[in-house]
């Protein structure tokens, strides 16, 4: 646990993170992350708790020692004022390595980020990927068994971004290193995480595949932040073997799950499981939840709408935009909402 | 305008003749105000380190101190020099008044608040988050500093000009501790202050133009390395 000024900061009854792995942790600005990060890092000492490494007691390791075990990767390059080259061999020349290794590793790692071309170049006068690529290079040479990252593409734009993204899940998938990915992006979650955790207000939430997660979010705020944006009061009226029948707002909803009648739960859906039909549409399809409303918002989002519904209970969907144009979407339109009893997640109150 | 005239045709005279005991002033000055620099360089950049990177009590009042420190007069750094140092003064033993010693240990005085404060600065405006980073990469605390150092070098170097600065054209605690005495403790602030007194006016500005061209050299080699270490690779370890 780590408090500042009478607020905790973070609270963790535990964190596991298994070798080979990488974990994503997700969480708003302000939940921690940072702070849990550079804990792991031995930068900041808990006040309460017990770090361990390979099932030693850290306290019991030499600080220098457990530090130069992890490779830390922060949000802003923090590139020291010398080229490219000498950046990328800063953090061996700490280790007082032997020099011809020094360079050949610096090499390797440059040609394997796909920047040996800029290593005779000022720090200062490359772009923000370029940068973040020597970053990662200076981190990856130091051979880590950890590697913590920071945040690392949260400045970048988004082609670059996505480049940067693809090029460390492969350096991590062909090293084995264990890593911590840092981010409040769920996609870069789903990209990179095999396992994703989730941390707010400086507590983890839940832990779990990133199906797990996405998916099944353990409570509100869970799902509000890995965007699950309907989330509605219901009671349970029935469950027959499995399958539940809730009551939202007058309306019946089917769902799957195992919560006792007269239960009051949460109905949480994303908006991308469900579907629009016209309204008098004759189709045969294995949904069980056909729900008729009214588009009360038409909103576009690149090659996706979302469309707000009203359906006596707010309830959204996110379409593709040609099969919103097939569809000849408008404001005010009635239309049939559609989703599968098992796209619905319960979450009991 | 006579004065000025026949002024710069002595002095022209002085430096071109090659006096000796014009260059054996300079030299002095040279050695007393280049030791007190180095003298608050060796406090003053530990110190300066210290108050940068530390959180401890009472850090932001001795901080307001030091920064006090850079304006104090010289002349109160004398008065409390010499008594320290007077024959019936705590240190009256070490028989320091009035040698070339007294006048570094005054000008070092006067220097390392220059020093330190300048150096407080130029760490300050590095990223706070750099530090963790270097850390990050395995440097022992010891290798941190010095790579902040290296990150700092360009105003790091501007405050050890500044330290020279201030001490190189000071006056009133080299006469006052020194005496300015003939062949032993005579600088060349002192020297034109003399001159000056006596309406020896060649002598005074030959005096005045070295002083300037000292200043001027040493602060131009400082600028060249400044400028040279400018984004240039350079192995610290």
């Amino acid at each position: 646990m780590i408090s500042r000024e009478n607020r905790i900061i973070l609270d963790i009854d535990r964190l596991d993170i298994h070798e080979g792995e990488v974990l994503a942790i997700i969480g708003p600005n302000g939940a921690g992350k940072t702070t849990l990060l550079l804990t792991l890092d031995r930068l900041i000492k808990p006040d309460s708790g017990q770090l361990y490494f390979q099932g030693i007691p850290v306290e019991t390791i030499d600080e220098l020692k457990y530090r130069r075990m992890i490779g830390l990767v922060m949000q802003d390059p923090l590139l020291l004022d010398m080229n490219v080259l000498d950046n990328v061999m800063s953090g061996l020349r700490f280790r007082r390595m032997a020099r011809y290794e020094i360079e050949k590793r610096a090499k390797q790692w440059l040609q394997q980020l796909g920047i040996t071309h800029l290593k005779d170049r000022p720090a200062r006068r490359l772009s923000g990927g370029e940068a973040q690529r020597v970053s990662l290079a200076r981190a990856f040479a130091l051979h880590p068994k950890l590697v913590l990252l920071d945040e690392p593409f949260a400045a970048l734009d988004t082609p670059t971004r996505i480049r940067l993204l693809k090029d460390l899940k492969s350096l991590l998938a062909s090293t084995g290193v264990s890593a911590v990915f840092i981010t409040h992006d769920q996609d870069e979650a789903l990209m990179l995480g095999e396992r994703v955790a989730v941390l707010l207000d400086g507590r983890l939430r839940q832990q779990g595949s990133p199906q797990e997660v996405f998916s099944k979010p353990v409570d509100e705020h869970v799902a509000a932040f890995v965007g699950v944006e309907i989330i509605i009061p219901a009671e349970v009226a029935d469950n027959q073997e499995g399958i539940l029948l809730v009551n939202v707002d007058g309306v019946q909803l089917e769902a799957v799950g195992d919560v006792v009648v007269g239960k009051e739960v949460l109905v949480c859906l994303r908006p991308e499981d469900v579907t629009l039909w016209p309204n008098d549409f004759p189709f045969s399809s294995s949904a069980r939840n056909r729900i008729a409303g009214r588009i009360s918002r038409i909103v576009s989002q690149g090659a996706l709408v979302h469309v707000e519904l009203d359906c006596g209970f707010p309830l959204s969907a996110l379409i593709t935009r040609s099969s919103a144009r097939d569809l000849g979407l408008v404001e005010d339109q009635k239309v049939l909402a559609v989703f599968k009893a098992s796209a619905i997640h319960i979450i009991p109150r | 305008m006579d004065i000025i005239w026949e002024g710069l045709q002595r002095a022209f005279l002085l430096l071109t003749g090659g006096d000796q005991e014009v260059w054996q002033i300079t030299l002095l000055s040279l050695k007393v105000s280049g030791l007190a620099t180095g003298v608050s360089l060796l406090i003053g950049l530990p110190l300066g380190t210290w108050f940068a990177l530390g959180h401890f009590p009472g850090r932001r009042f001795l901080l307001g101190l030091i920064n006090t420190g850079m304006a104090l007069p010289p002349v109160v750094v004398g008065l409390w020099v010499s008594i320290f140092l007077w024959r019936s003064g705590p240190l009256g033993n070490l028989h320091l008044i009035y040698t070339p010693t007294a006048i570094i240990i005054a000008q070092a005085i006067i220097a390392t608040p220059v020093v330190t404060g300048l150096t407080v600065a130029a760490l300050q405006q590095l990223n706070p988050k750099l530090r963790l980073q270097i850390l990050g990469l395995g440097a022992s605390r010891l290798q941190m500093i010095l790579t902040l150092w290296r990150e700092a070098r360009l105003p790091l170097l501007a405050a050890l000009m500044a330290g020279f600065g201030s001490v190189i054209s000071e006056i009133g605690a080299s006469m006052m501790v020194g005496g300015n005495i003939r062949n032993q403790t005579r600088v060349l602030t002192t020297a034109i202050v003399l001159e000056t007194s006596k309406g020896e006016f060649g002598p005074a500005i030959a005096l005045g133009i070295l002083l300037l061209l000292l200043a001027y050299l040493v602060n131009l080699a400082l600028t060249w390395i400044q400028q040279q270490g400018e984004g240039t690779s350079s192995r610290l370890m």
